[in-house]
């Protein structure tokens, strides 16, 4: 089967291209790109005025499947991931059974090829049962196919154990996806401690919790030589800490997620659980901190860290909310709105999604370069439209989006060659 | 909602005239003035209330108390009115019980500010008995109530309104009678 | 005024001056009641509320329960002991079951903050917060604000001390937030570990010396110390506490001579607050309770005194 997706703005940071090209796909591959490029038998895509980019890659989702199939589950989270304009995700291990052996991997990969409609790569736990006390069998998650290794969720306490999973994990290159929460710290804080933690009086997460866990895994990355990731970097002094590393040559990098880039706390006034996320939404200058830090390249990619609940895990006592957005059907539109507003190059975004998050699990997607598979995200960069949560294909409702109007949505979505969404629906 | 001045029926003379007779059927009614004391309802019949008990002191050389009486949360209407009125202060600084008391306002119409009155005073005390004094009486009664002084009798229609003027609160001593005119 | 408009009381942050002063200036006539042979007049007949306490607080919720009786309310108290909650119903079901029964307004105390605004939003009866977690108890300090009132005649421009643990007083956050709206120069003080982040941002003045924070002081409100803030390292111990933060004799020297102090009870004697102040004819303790429920008594009579139907939500 043949493609052709014709007169769109191609952007493909990998390779350098912003212009208006022509892609001819057969089966699950580019085969070409090019102005006018003609071919017989094909489906025409008309792309003009779309943005035609190599498909985006989330580097981290949480599927919720096994064992939390009534917040999400691969079948749900695959077609929130197409819907979104992702074709690729990395699912978190933070589920029941934890994925830290071969047969939940497995497992998980058997659901994607059978019920999903992304490619689905897995995360695999540092620690066995996420406990932090023992390492998981690190060589046989790599064998089963795990991309990277995280206790995303529950942090590593123990220094020494962290330490030696970064020196276990280098033996395959494996990157160390990294959830800086000191918990000590954290205690049982609701929102970013500031001025609004103060006003509404909820229990504030300081700044320093996630900051003192990115030094220590920064220093151990220095002493260990390890592929160190950041996941969702919500402060200002974890992006100068990540960017002293980074011009020290540490192998660290780092992502940021769409709502940590356009919210502030002062959000949180509402008392709706929706606005409650682990890390915490942060004050003016750590938003601003963090969209300097996307831009200069400190921070690598955004990634959605999808975290879809059930209604009634958000529809209840603030404090007893589940932590969490789900974010995987508006990451497009939320982050678009700093490129529309000029604050975020349209290069820069694309290559956020797509070329880092590729060379940060250094897997052979995230270009549009001729023989390499074709994952494509087309995106309509002038649609303006509301989120309406009920219209998701995610489970979770959960988003402080939601009634919101944006502008730039995912008008179509290929994967290895597949149309699996387009204008609006599922294709599969 | 426009209102329109229909009718001047008292001015100030006419007005001090109705007061000074009221006062001497008080006394003589209660066959002087001993055990009698007055209670104003809030808020015109404060007032009123002050200048009968001069008037009464002139005649009889005697001071009669006086108070005021806040009905606000004895209203029948409250359910059904979306803006609650101000809830003041009932100052009575006087012992109502085996007193008569003779409760004062400016106008009677419906009857229910006086049976709201009625009540309020019987939470203060049990009086030997009340008696109602009112500067205009304009009929339309909807409760069994009638009044033992009366200023000056005034039949209205319903869609008038009956203005009682005082010098306390209005700069002037006066009635008027208001009617209600469609604005277009 | 804007009482009309108002379907719920969650906090002195939203409330305006004037309906501050509203409240206040109804608590007068209301507080003339409870001097009465007869303390019960019949505004509220056929009226019901529900107070609903999942925190313990005798106090606050009699005040309520009484301050509804004297305006011939039906007041019932779900004890969350003897309710569904212990059966793990949801709090949207407790509220919608409420509901349904046909009660007017229900007061919800509750641990964590937000609470009350959540069941507002989820219910038609109207809502009063009475203290979720540390954000706000606004009744508490109306009638704080309303002892000060009576004594000093005006709010404006005095000079306010809150002493104690800030960080988690909801009484402490809602005074701010009231008397900050009357000009006052409010100073809250205790331990830098009890102080919360960026506080002065609220418009108060912040301290960790009481001697400091008590000069020329109208007024001193005196904050009850919780023991589990200790076993949670935030100060070394009660003795500790006490010998910094206790208000004793000596510290009424540095306030101005009718200086009034107040405390929202229960009272810690000899850690916050010295028997020989508790006692003092400084103190305005026992007042506030009788206060407290003339306030409340403002507050109903406000809430449920118009008609529902035009009540926005």
């Amino acid at each position: 089967m043949r493609l052709l997706v014709k007169g769109g703005r191609v952007v493909d940071p990998a390779n350098d291209l912003d212009k208006v090209l022509d892609i001819l796909v057969e089966d699950d591959k580019i085969v070409e790109t090019g102005q006018n490029i003609y071919a017989e038998d094909c489906i025409i895509i008309e792309a003009h005025g779309k943005l035609v980019c190599p498909g985006f890659i989330d580097l981290h989702t949480h599927l919720r499947e096994p064992g939390f199939e009534y917040k999400e589950d691969i079948y749900s989270g695959t077609r929130a991931a197409a819907a979104g304009g992702f074709t690729t995700v990395c699912c978190m291990p933070n589920t029941d059974p934890v994925a830290d052996n071969k047969t939940v991997i497995s497992f998980i990969k058997e659901q994607a090829r059978v019920k999903g409609v992304v490619n689905v790569l897995p995360v695999g736990a540092i620690s066995k049962k996420q406990e932090g006390q023992e390492l998981s069998p690190i060589a046989e998650l790599f064998q089963a196919g795990c991309v990277a290794l995280s206790d995303d969720g529950r942090p590593v306490r123990r220094a020494d154990l962290m330490r030696y999973a970064m020196e276990y994990a280098k033996m395959f290159d494996l990157p160390i996806f990294s959830h800086c929460e000191d918990r000590d710290l954290s205690g049982d804080g609701q929102v970013h401690e500031g001025f609004y933690s103060t006003y509404y009086g909820l229990k504030g997460i300081p700044a320093a919790a996630e900051e003192v866990m990115v030094a220590r895994d920064i220093i151990l990355s220095q002493l260990t030589g390890a592929k160190v990731h950041i996941c969702h970097v919500s402060t200002r002094g974890s992006v100068e800490l990540i960017r002293r590393a980074k011009e020290e040559g540490v192998n660290v990098t780092a992502e940021v997620t769409p709502h940590h880039l356009v919210l502030t706390d002062e959000v949180i006034g509402s008392y709706d659980a929706d606005t409650k996320v682990n890390p915490p939404l942060r004050s003016r200058e750590h938003v601003e901190a963090l969209l300097k830090g996307l831009n200069e390249g400190v921070i690598d990619c955004i990634a959605t860290d999808h975290a879809p609940h059930e209604r009634e895990a958000k529809d209840c006592e603030y404090n007893m909310a589940a932590f969490g957005i789900s974010g995987l059907e508006t990451a497009i539109p939320v982050s678009m709105k700093l490129v529309h507003e000029g604050k975020l190059s349209l290069k820069r975004w694309v290559e956020a999604y797509t070329v880092k998050p590729a060379s940060i699990l250094n897997i052979d997607r995230g270009s549009l370069t001729p023989g390499g598979k074709a994952d494509i995200t087309i995106i309509d960069p002038e649609l303006i439209k509301t989120v309406e949560v009920e219209k998701f294909y995610s489970r979770g409702w959960n988003t402080p989006f939601k009634g919101m109007k944006f502008k730039g949505w995912p008008f179509m979505t290929i994967v290895n060659g597949k149309i699996v969404f387009e204008d609006g629906e599922i294709k599969v | 909602m426009k209102l329109r001045e229909k009718a001047r029926i008292m001015d100030e003379a006419a007005m001090k005239r109705a007061l000074t007779r009221i006062a001497h059927e008080i006394i003589e009614r209660n066959k002087g003035v001993e055990n009698v004391a007055l209670v104003g309802i809030r808020r015109r019949g404060g007032p009123l209330a002050e200048r009968l008990a001069r008037k009464i002191e002139e005649i009889e050389g005697v001071k009669v108390p006086v108070g005021v009486l806040d009905i606000t949360l004895y209203r029948d209407d409250l359910t059904t009115l979306s803006a609650y009125p101000l809830v003041h202060r009932t100052e009575i600084d006087f012992d109502i019980n085996d007193r008569i008391i003779v409760l004062v306002d400016d106008v009677l119409y419906t009857g229910r500010t006086v049976r709201a009155a009625l009540d309020a005073l019987i939470d203060l005390g049990r009086p030997q008995c009340i008696q109602l004094a009112v500067l205009i009486d304009r009929g339309h009664r909807e409760l069994p109530i009638k009044a033992d002084f009366v200023g000056k009798n005034t039949p209205t229609s319903k869609l008038e309104i009956v203005n009682v003027l005082v010098k306390e609160y209005d700069g002037e001593d006066g009635v008027i009678i208001q009617e209600i005119i469609d604005d277009e | 005024m804007k009482w009309e408009q108002r379907k719920d009381l969650l906090g002195l942050k939203d409330l305006s001056r004037e309906e501050i002063e509203l409240v206040l200036d109804t608590a007068v006539p209301m507080k003339d009641i409870l001097k009465r042979d007869i303390k019960k007049v019949p505004t509220l007949r056929g009226k019901a509320m529900v107070t609903v306490f999942y925190e313990n607080s005798t106090r606050t919720r009699t005040s309520f329960e009484l301050a509804g009786k004297y305006l011939s309310a039906d007041t019932v108290n779900l004890g969350v002991s003897t309710s569904s909650v212990q059966k793990g119903e949801s709090l949207k079901d407790t509220i919608r079951t409420l509901e349904m029964m046909g009660f007017d307004l229900m007061v919800i105390r509750h641990s964590m903050s937000g609470t009350p605004h959540y069941v507002a939003r989820n219910t038609k009866m109207r809502v009063i917060n009475a203290g979720d977690g540390v954000n706000e108890h606004p009744t508490q300090a109306l009638l704080d604000m309303y002892t000060i009132r009576e004594k000093k005649k005006t709010l404006e421009g005095l000079k306010v001390a809150i002493v104690g643990d800030i960080l988690h007083s909801r009484v402490a956050r809602s005074n701010i937030y009231g008397l900050t709206k009357f000009g006052c120069e409010v100073r809250v003080v205790g331990p830098s570990t009890l102080i919360p982040p960026e506080v002065e941002k609220l418009g108060v003045k912040s301290y960790y010396s009481l001697e400091e924070a008590l000069k020329g002081v109208d007024v001193i409100n005196v904050l009850r110390i919780q023991r589990e803030r200790q076993q949670k390292g935030l100060f070394p111990s009660l003795d500790e506490y006490a010998s910094l933060y206790m208000l004793q004799p000596e510290h009424l020297k540095l306030a101005r001579e009718d200086v009034l102090v107040l405390h929202p009870g229960p009272m810690n004697r000899g850690i916050e607050i010295s028997s020989a102040i508790a006692d003092g004819n400084h103190a305005v303790i026992e007042e506030q309770v009788t206060n407290g429920v003339a306030v409340r008594m403002a507050i109903l009579y406000l809430m449920m005194g118009g008609a529902k139907d035009e009540i926005a939500g």
